[in-house]
């Protein structure tokens, strides 16, 4: 089945220098382990790859039902050089939540995540 | 009830609400105000200030904004303020705000702690030579790389000096360059008398401030979550922390404002500009946000407790800020039908013209806003756009080629593709481009001081 990350999870992103960093948040505790599994770092580096120039991190927040994203070389050399206008990465958020990626039926079901229907 | 400290937040940057610190002041009682103006990049504009006019270089706004402040500083109610509105010059802030304050009743009762000690702008020659490389934590390219072009220098101190202010008296805090979220540690250190390695306690303020320092982005304001339902963001409360002895701690704001305050809005401040949350570094202490527990209190309060810390570096962040440059940017506005196909045909225009110049950047960048600028190849864009803004930027060291390129927009509205507008803004301004640089320093070359000044 189609997930679409929108469904499933809420973002705020910031700069640091050339990195943007997203903060994605279950919209319900429950789906976290969906996103620990399947929001992994190799998946959003390919969803950035024409996007973005440097690696991507992940950390875990269990605490808080959250994964951060650190996103090197996002902005164009940061806040003040860059000719971008998204100069301090508010809408990586976004861009972010616009992944769409496969979860097997019948885990998608248990979960009861929302299907993508494009 | 056991007793609490509450720190309403003011200001999350500078040229944040004007009304939101009087707001606060007013909506209901309050122990302490706090406002942050200042981001990487603030310093660097206020020592231009400074060098045009030696007695600029803080945030004015602070001054007016004090104005609907003060009366609660002197009167009854007692509100201390602590705000890094000093800029580069946090000498000449407290003064400016003497000055305003000399008519105001009560005005003797104002003591104003300035604290000083942030600015390496002088020092940077004696630091470099000393072995203190201060290198890009980016780059790792040491400072003397860039040092003709540094235009401000600036330790991020903590929570101490600060505290020795309000030790001292002071209803009024002013700093220059310290953590945002000294701003908030500071006043409960002073008030519950923490050891200044209750790790575990100072963690706690630490993420306190953090979840307050950019204003309302933690009580509705800029969230994601549900957005459409979150009621009356035009009288939007700025967030209070009602702060326990043992640190923890409740977010709230003022009853009768508009915004929300719930797990998911403070959930999405937590993790905004982190990097691992595990290390959250500040020179007081390391906070470990993975340890931090969140729960619904009721009708606009969330309960934040839990956090464990753990001992700070003994290196203190610095920001400097150095000249790299000159940029500019032009835009141009395409309608139906089309749009987006001409836009991209005047793109391909200026740039042959400005090669056929001889003319030559670090970088040219086009964005097309409507079809691009935000998600870039992440959107699909869909046809027959109404109109696409066409926004193409230039960077370099070349001040005369950034210059002849502000003269290449405005030509295409009678030489270019057709259906073209939204060019009465006239030339692209030229920017000087001042870049971040971050860096570490020995904690020990750094030692702020304090002092007490009144009307």
């Amino acid at each position: 089945m189609k997930i679409r990350l929108l469904d499933i999870a809420h973002a705020r992103s910031g700069d640091k220098g050339d990195t943007a960093n997203v903060g994605v948040i279950a919209l319900r505790d429950e789906w976290y382990p969906i996103l620990v599994r399947y929001v992994t770092r190799e998946r959003v580096a390919e969803h950035f790859r024409e996007v973005i120039k440097g690696k991507v991190e992940r950390f875990e927040l269990p605490n808080l039902f959250a994964l951060n994203f650190l996103l090197h070389g996002a902005l164009g050399g940061g806040g003040t050089v860059t000719l971008r206008t998204d100069a301090q990465a508010k809408v990586y958020s976004s861009a972010t939540l616009r992944m769409v990626f496969d979860v097997p039926d019948a885990e998608a079901r248990a979960a009861k995540l929302p299907e993508y229907r494009p | 009830m056991s007793r609490v400290v509450r720190i309403a937040a003011g200001q999350g940057f500078w040229g944040d609400w004007l009304e939101a610190p009087r707001r606060q002041v007013e909506g209901g009682p309050i122990d302490y105000l706090m406002l942050d103006y200042l981001a990487e990049v603030t310093m660097s504009i206020l020592q231009k200030q400074m060098q045009r006019d030696p007695l600029a270089g803080y945030a004015r706004d602070f001054i007016t904004q004090m104005e609907g402040v003060l009366p609660a500083v002197l009167d009854a109610r007692g509100v201390r303020v602590v705000a890094n509105a000093g800029g580069v010059n946090p000498r000449g802030c407290a003064n400016a705000l003497l000055e305003m304050a000399r008519g105001a009743a009560g005005h003797e009762k104002l003591r104003v702690g300035v604290v000083t000690g942030d600015d390496l702008l002088p020092r940077i020659d004696e630091l470099i030579d000393a072995g203190h490389a201060m290198a890009n934590m980016d780059t790792g390219a040491p400072l003397a790389s860039v040092r003709d072009r540094v235009l401000s220098a600036n330790a991020y101190v903590g929570a101490p000096p600060i505290i020795e202010a309000l030790d001292r008296g002071a209803n009024v805090v002013v700093t220059g360059r310290c953590t945002d979220t000294a701003l908030i540690l500071a006043p409960l250190m002073h008030e519950y008398r923490w050891p200044v390695d209750d790790w575990d306690r100072l963690a706690s303020g630490i993420v306190a401030g953090h979840i307050v320092e950019c204003g309302a982005q933690s009580t509705g304001g800029n969230c994601a979550y549900d957005w459409s339902t979150i009621p009356d963001l035009e009288n939007i409360g700025f967030p209070i922390v009602e702060v326990a002895e043992d640190a923890s701690f409740v977010v709230t704001k003022h009853p009768g404002t508009g915004g929300r305050v719930d797990v998911h809005g403070v959930t999405e401040q937590l993790v905004y500009e982190m990097g691992d949350p595990k290390q959250y570094f500040t020179p007081d202490v390391i906070a470990d946000f993975t340890t931090i527990r969140i729960a619904a209190d009721g009708k606009d309060r969330v309960r934040v407790f839990g956090v464990h810390g753990a001992p700070p570096t003994d290196m203190l962040k610095v920001s400097i800020a150095y000249r790299d440059g000159y940029k500019a940017v032009g835009t141009l506005v395409y309608a139906w039908p089309d749009a987006l196909a001409k836009a991209k045909e005047a793109d391909r225009i200026i740039r042959a013209r400005l090669e056929k110049l001889g003319l030559s950047f670090d970088l040219i960048y086009t964005e097309y806003v409507g079809a691009t600028a935000t998600h870039g190849p992440l959107a699909a864009i869909p046809a027959d756009l109404p109109e696409v803004q066409l926004r193409i930027g230039v960077r370099g060291n070349d001040r005369k080629a950034i210059e002849r390129f502000t003269r290449e927009i405005a030509p295409l509205v009678l030489t270019g593709p057709p259906g073209v507008t939204g060019y009465a803004g006239g030339r692209p301004k030229i920017e000087e481009v001042v870049a971040y640089w971050p860096a570490l320093v020995d904690k020990s070359v750094i030692a702020p001081s304090v002092s007490i000044l009144t009307t």
